[in-house]
């Protein structure tokens, strides 16, 4: 009985077996006998908790990415993943129920701002050079959650079966198929075919339909949100593992000294052994040297990760408000939209797409996702790690970079766009010419050879990788706003939307 | 003096072979070989597993279907059937249909006056459906029609015939 009566006191205990944290040891405690807060460390370093150390941008895509998975299981409630009825599961969805407009919002901008979020956040891993050693693999971890997250976005946009998403399907399809181009070339399509078996894997069927449908929904609902939150788990206890946030080797001289509430932790004689000093390789336990310059997790690092989530919230709720997710008409199988325009991240692909469908859609995706691969493993220098536009060269060689990269992209968009390309000059030129030198295969050789030479000039392989990577967002930027803005009715140029014309 | 010497040799003898590495035990190379084993076999298993999704059957419709052309068409102006990427033609060599479906990414291209306008990503096809400009890698494929009884003919999207084949109609 006394037992009985005792139960919710022990089962608080038996819940919560570090007490209540009013201590730094009791939050420490709080922290690593919690499993949801374990992948945190017990206390994290000053210049991580800096805004301009991370800018919150890994954390405000991690807080998109939980809006859509919530908003996304209400959607699920609702949605009916049929061509008969999936786009009007949409519209019951829009106009019927209860607050559904309103969380479809949420779930479409959530979605926008994890695409932001995780494209800023490798910009900053990249500029503050926080990709180098140890944390080479967390870089390729991060690669592989920004293809997870673009292959959620393009999974995401065709579950409404309007035009958008069907010709999405088709084109998508199509680019898995553009393998062809090259097996068509070597005359072995008919007994090789790997293009054509992506495409049978993808659609279940030889046409857009029933089976197609189904497939991108269990992608999108079940299978790529899973690989996102492993890759997510494995991301983040790697941080932890390589010593937190990359940081300065001066870094005592570069922070204020600590305020007045920071206390430091080892006033009492440790209770524990350090007998993982052991086995654990390199300087990770930190014997005999206390942690300075480190804060407890808890308040600290929670307090800025619930600002970052609620500002990225509160950011969604005010997009949500104004602005509808669109829905164009029914799916129509007969006629195309003119111009059939993808979401706007995928329009400078659309763009290189264009010009070779093989190049555009499978080649240069390729070639730069093995490049940013590379870079942590050929950038073996130390200069400027954990520091903005670190390394030689600087900030002036990133701007330098990012006006040779616009500057190439326009020259040869603006060559494609007002004087053609091989085909019109030389009719009966072979596909296979034109998939190797097209607009977007010379831009990519232009940005390449580019970062050899400031990797000559610098002596420095990180000079050639800030080379590369501000020319690669330069010629992001600018091919999608050619595709958001600068193209109509046949993919033609046009200086404005509003010349676009009657159609 | 010298035995002190000794014994830190000995000392030292004693420390390298305890960090040397030591020859497999019969029982780790069972161990070993029982993984590679459970792992080989969980390989296989996965690959047969991924036949699951390629299918066998295809749900498709038919793509043969019948068409009867219009009397009033005039040589060189397409016919579309309703819900059918075909244009089918008629003209005094005889009767023939063209593929409209862009061989760049499979975008229905719409039949015009100077031959085909593609809207996802700009080719362009002359009147036969040879690429004229745009990224589209080959020619529209000309399809199988088989003249029936009266005016129709039975066109075929599943089977391509050789540019400038038409039937006699």
């Amino acid at each position: 009985m006394d037992n009985l009566v005792r139960t919710p006191m022990t089962f608080w205990s038996s819940l919560n077996r570090s007490g209540m944290p009013v201590s730094d040891r009791g939050r420490s405690g709080f922290i690593f006998s919690n499993v949801f807060l374990h992948l945190h460390p017990a206390r994290v370093h000053r210049w991580s908790l800096r805004w301009p150390t991370t800018w919150g941008l890994g954390i405000a895509a991690l807080s998109a990415f939980l809006l859509t998975l919530i908003t996304g299981v209400l959607l699920m409630f609702y949605y009916k993943p049929h061509p008969a009825a999936a786009y009007l599961s949409i519209k019951d969805i829009h106009f019927v129920v209860p607050t559904g407009r309103f969380i479809r919002n949420i779930h479409r901008w959530a979605a926008n701002i994890m695409v932001v979020g995780v494209l800023l956040h490798m910009a900053r891993v990249f500029f503050t050079a926080s990709y180098r050693r140890p944390r080479e693999f967390n870089w390729l971890v991060g690669m592989a959650l920004l293809v997870v997250t673009l292959a959620l976005s393009f999974t995401g946009y065709l579950l409404p079966w309007d035009q958008l998403a069907f010709w999405a399907v088709t084109i998508g399809a199509n680019i898995a198929q553009s393998l062809r181009e090259l097996t068509d070339a070597v005359g072995m399509t008919a007994f090789f075919d790997p293009g054509g078996l992506q495409k049978l894997l993808l659609l279940g069927s030889d046409q857009v339909g029933a089976e197609a449908l189904i497939r991108f929904y269990l992608m999108h609902v079940m299978v790529l949100p899973l690989a996102l939150a492993a890759l997510l788990a494995v991301h983040f206890w790697r941080i932890r593992k390589d010593g937190g946030l990359a940081r300065p080797a001066d870094v005592g001289s570069r922070l204020p000294p600590p305020e007045g509430r920071v206390y430091p932790v080892f006033t009492e004689a440790p209770q524990k052994t350090y007998s993982l000093a052991a086995i654990v390789r390199g300087k990770t336990p930190a014997v005999g040297n206390g942690p300075e310059n480190t804060v407890p997790a808890m308040p600290h690092l929670m307090l800025a990760e619930a600002a970052v989530f609620m500002l990225t919230f509160a950011a969604c709720l005010a997009l949500s408000l104004f602005l509808d997710a669109p829905l164009k008409e029914m799916a129509n199988p007969a006629v195309p939209e003119n111009p059939a325009k993808a979401p706007w991240y995928f329009l400078g692909l659309q763009e290189l797409v264009s010009h070779s469908a093989f190049m555009g859609g499978i080649g240069i995706p390729t070639v730069c996702l093995v490049g940013l691969a590379l870079i942590p493993f050929l950038d073996r220098e130390e200069e400027g790690t954990g520091l903005w536009f670190g390394g030689p060269g600087g900030w002036r060689l990133a701007l330098a970079s990012f006006m040779f990269g616009s500057a190439a992209v326009l020259a040869v968009e603006t060559v494609a766009i007002n004087f053609g390309w091989i085909r019109e000059w030389f009719p009966g030129t072979p596909q296979i010419v034109i998939t190797f030198v097209n607009p977007g295969t010379l831009l990519t050789a232009a940005y390449a050879l580019y970062s050899v030479w400031t990797v000559r000039r610098y002596d420095s392989t990180r000079a050639g990788a800030i080379g590369l990577f501000s020319c690669f967002i330069a010629g992001f930027l600018i091919l999608t706003v050619i595709g958001v803005h600068f193209r109509g009715p046949n993919w033609g140029f046009f200086w404005s939307p509003s010349m676009w014309g009657g159609h | 003096m010298e035995g002190g010497m000794m014994d830190a040799d000995a000392l030292d003898r004693e420390e390298d072979s305890r960090l040397a590495p030591e020859p497999m035990d019969r029982r780790d190379f069972l161990g070993l070989s029982a993984c590679a084993a459970a792992a080989s076999a969980l390989g296989f298993g996965s690959l047969g597993i991924l036949r699951l999704p390629k299918p066998g059957v295809l749900s498709s419709p038919s793509k043969k279907f019948r068409v009867t052309l219009p009397e009033s068409l005039l040589p060189g102006q397409a016919f579309v059937p309703q819900g059918r990427p075909v244009a089918v033609y008629r003209d005094d060599g005889g009767v023939f249909a063209i593929s409209l479906v862009c061989t760049h990414l499979g975008c229905v291209v719409k039949p015009t006056a100077e031959g085909f306008e593609c809207p996802c990503h700009g080719s362009r096809f002359g009147p036969g459906g040879l690429v004229k400009r745009g990224p589209a890698p080959k020619a529209l494929p000309w399809l199988s029609v088989k003249p029936v009884a009266g005016r129709s003919v039975i066109v075929d999207e599943g089977t391509a015939v050789p540019n400038g084949t038409k039937a006699a109609a």
